[in-house]
């Protein structure tokens, strides 16, 4: 089944400025996202990767285009809740236990008490985190407090899982190991995910599609395959064909700036 | 900083946080230091002004009484033929003055909370009345107090009521504003994340922006507990009642040339009384807000 998760057409994004300049973040996208895969939008930065992001997730209107997400528009999607958010903070509610951070979808839906704690337990179990439930977010580590953003964007189990630069902010130790954490969670929820990062090697590892996009305005300058096996392991960052696709990622991006 | 922080959790397990009452010592002993300090600062200021030198403030006995005298006054009586020491009466005082001071702090904490969830709700209203907000505090208390008090009596409404309403004068500007501050505290991305699960604006509202501003709201009562202090002291002053601090000020500073460490300790009170009630808001805020909470601002 390779049904199409996210479609938009001619996507275009304007933003005015003072003195009825603007700036054109996004011009002519068309993209298709397959179910189950793993995308991700890799560009330098103000290359319109997160408005592209923000505009599937309805958090921002498109200038012209259209988009389907589940065949829905994006408003109506949001609001059947398909959508699971990560973002770059981890953006937890510092005055919650990290069990409540991971229960606020639950409670936003209006699920009942016992199940709303225990559904939010499978999912710290999901990042292995169960045990720090009644901790609160500033004792964990920032690679923690991410699993944390992670667990809480999957509870309401949604068909797609947004992630805007979510290991941006860690150190390169940690953000492999959360490569490894996502790469299981991806497997196990096989929900389809759009990823957003200015890394090439996050991007070749994790994806089954990496779209690279360009400034200036915000263009796709072309969708490269990754198809690497599955499951991606430690070792598949020593195969010599992850580094082809780096090579090959690498490539499209510098045929862009001549 | 990334680095630090990753060590965090460790530090939790390892070796406790310093205990409540450690860090209440530790308070303490910082207050009693300062206490000292200052004490030494006026002692040693009234030395110098036995040498010859030429000193901005005159530091005889009458300007600056020793601390000693003004503390052996708070023992004596408070007038001559009568049985009741001044600290007696000053204690009286500050009860009534405490009264007042709690009616207007919490009338003027009911308006400033008001007026902020109205302010951040209607940017138009934050337009419109925010200019008239900031210019009600420059408007100098002691000139209002007498018309207040004129006006209360017209309707022949308790003396402590207009008291209390310039206590709440002064004590809401603090909580509107850092009220308005509060609400808006959240970052954009949370705003984000509460619009990606599709929450309600009054979700929004009491799951994020309100436990968000609760720190911000705390700061501003303990300012607006001093301030309604202040302000029933003034709003004392021009009232006639006769049992408040402000009465006893007044009353003392007639006589100061008899007495000028009576007029220095009734100062005294009115500064512990203020105090007392930043501590007792600080005490609720304990109890309120984790301690992690508490270090904003």
């Amino acid at each position: 089944m390779t049904s199409v998760m996210v479609s938009l057409r001619g996507v275009d994004k304007v933003f005015p400025r003072r003195k009825g300049a603007s700036t054109v973040a996004l011009e002519g996208i068309d993209l298709e996202i397959r179910a189950g895969d793993f995308v991700s939008l890799l560009g330098p930065s103000g290359c319109g990767k997160s408005t592209l992001l923000r505009i599937v997730g309805d958090l921002l209107e498109p200038t012209a285009g259209t988009v389907t997400v589940n065949g829905k528009s994006p408003s109506r999607a949001r609001h059947d809740r398909d959508y699971g958010m990560v973002f770059q903070q981890a953006t937890l509610l510092e005055w919650r236990r990290v069990l409540g951070n991971v229960a606020l979808p639950l409670e936003v839906t209006g699920m009942a008490e016992p199940q709303r704690s225990e559904r939010a337990r499978e999912m710290l179990k999901l990042v292995e985190l169960v045990e720090f439930a009644d901790h609160y977010p500033w004792q964990l580590s920032g690679g923690m407090q991410q699993r944390v953003a992670i667990a809480r964007a999957l509870t309401l189990e949604p068909s797609l899982l947004l992630m805007d630069e979510p290991f941006g902010a860690l150190d390169e130790m940690t953000r492999e190991r959360m490569q490894m954490e996502l790469m299981r969670i991806w497997q196990e929820t096989q929900t389809t995910v759009l990823f957003v990062t200015h890394s090439i090697p996050e991007a070749v590892f994790l994806s089954t599609q990496v779209v690279v996009m360009t400034p200036r305005p915000g263009r796709v300058a072309g969708i490269v395959d990754i198809d690497l096996p599955q499951p991606r392991v430690f070792e598949t960052r020593e195969e010599t064909k992850y580094f082809d696709k780096l090579v090959e990622v690498r490539e499209v991006l510098r045929a862009e700036e001549e | 900083m990334g680095g630090l922080y990753r060590f965090i959790p460790l530090m939790v397990v390892a070796a406790p946080p310093i205990s409540f009452s450690n860090r209440w010592l530790r308070s303490m002993v910082g207050f009693g230091v300062v206490l000292l300090v200052l004490a030494g600062l006026w002692e040693g200021y009234k030395l110098l002004g036995r040498t010859d030198l030429p000193l901005p403030v005159r530091a005889d006995n009458r300007s600056m009484p020793h601390l000693w005298d003004i503390v052996r006054s708070i023992f004596e009586p408070a007038r001559r033929g009568s049985e009741e020491t001044l600290g007696w009466v000053l204690t009286k005082a500050s009860l009534v003055t405490f009264r007042e001071a709690v009616a207007g702090f919490l009338a003027g904490s009911v308006i400033g909370l008001g007026l902020g969830l109205l302010f951040v709700r209607s940017p138009l209203a934050e337009r419109g009345l925010m200019p008239w907000v900031v210019a009600s505090q420059t408007i100098p208390l002691l000139a209002i107090a007498p018309m207040v008090v004129l006006w209360a009596g017209k309707y022949r409404l308790p003396l402590w009521i207009p008291i209390a309403a310039l206590a709440a004068f002064l004590s809401f500007f603090p909580v509107t504003v850092n009220t308005i501050r509060g609400l808006r505290s959240p970052s954009p991305t949370s705003a984000e994340l509460f619009r990606s699960i599709a929450a309600s604006p009054s979700q929004e509202f009491r799951k994020l922006r309100i436990p968000a501003a609760f720190p911000y709201l705390f700061t501003a009562l303990k300012v607006a507990a001093g301030a309604s202090v202040v302000g029933t002291i003034v709003g004392e002053l021009p009232s006639g009642l006769p049992d408040g601090l402000g009465r006893q000020l007044l009353t003392f500073s007639y006589y100061y040339s008899s007495g000028p460490e009576k007029l220095y300790a009734a100062v005294l009170f009115a500064v512990l009384l203020g105090l007392t009630f930043v501590a007792v808001v600080a005490l609720i805020e304990r109890l309120v807000i984790p301690p992690t909470r508490r270090v904003a601002q």
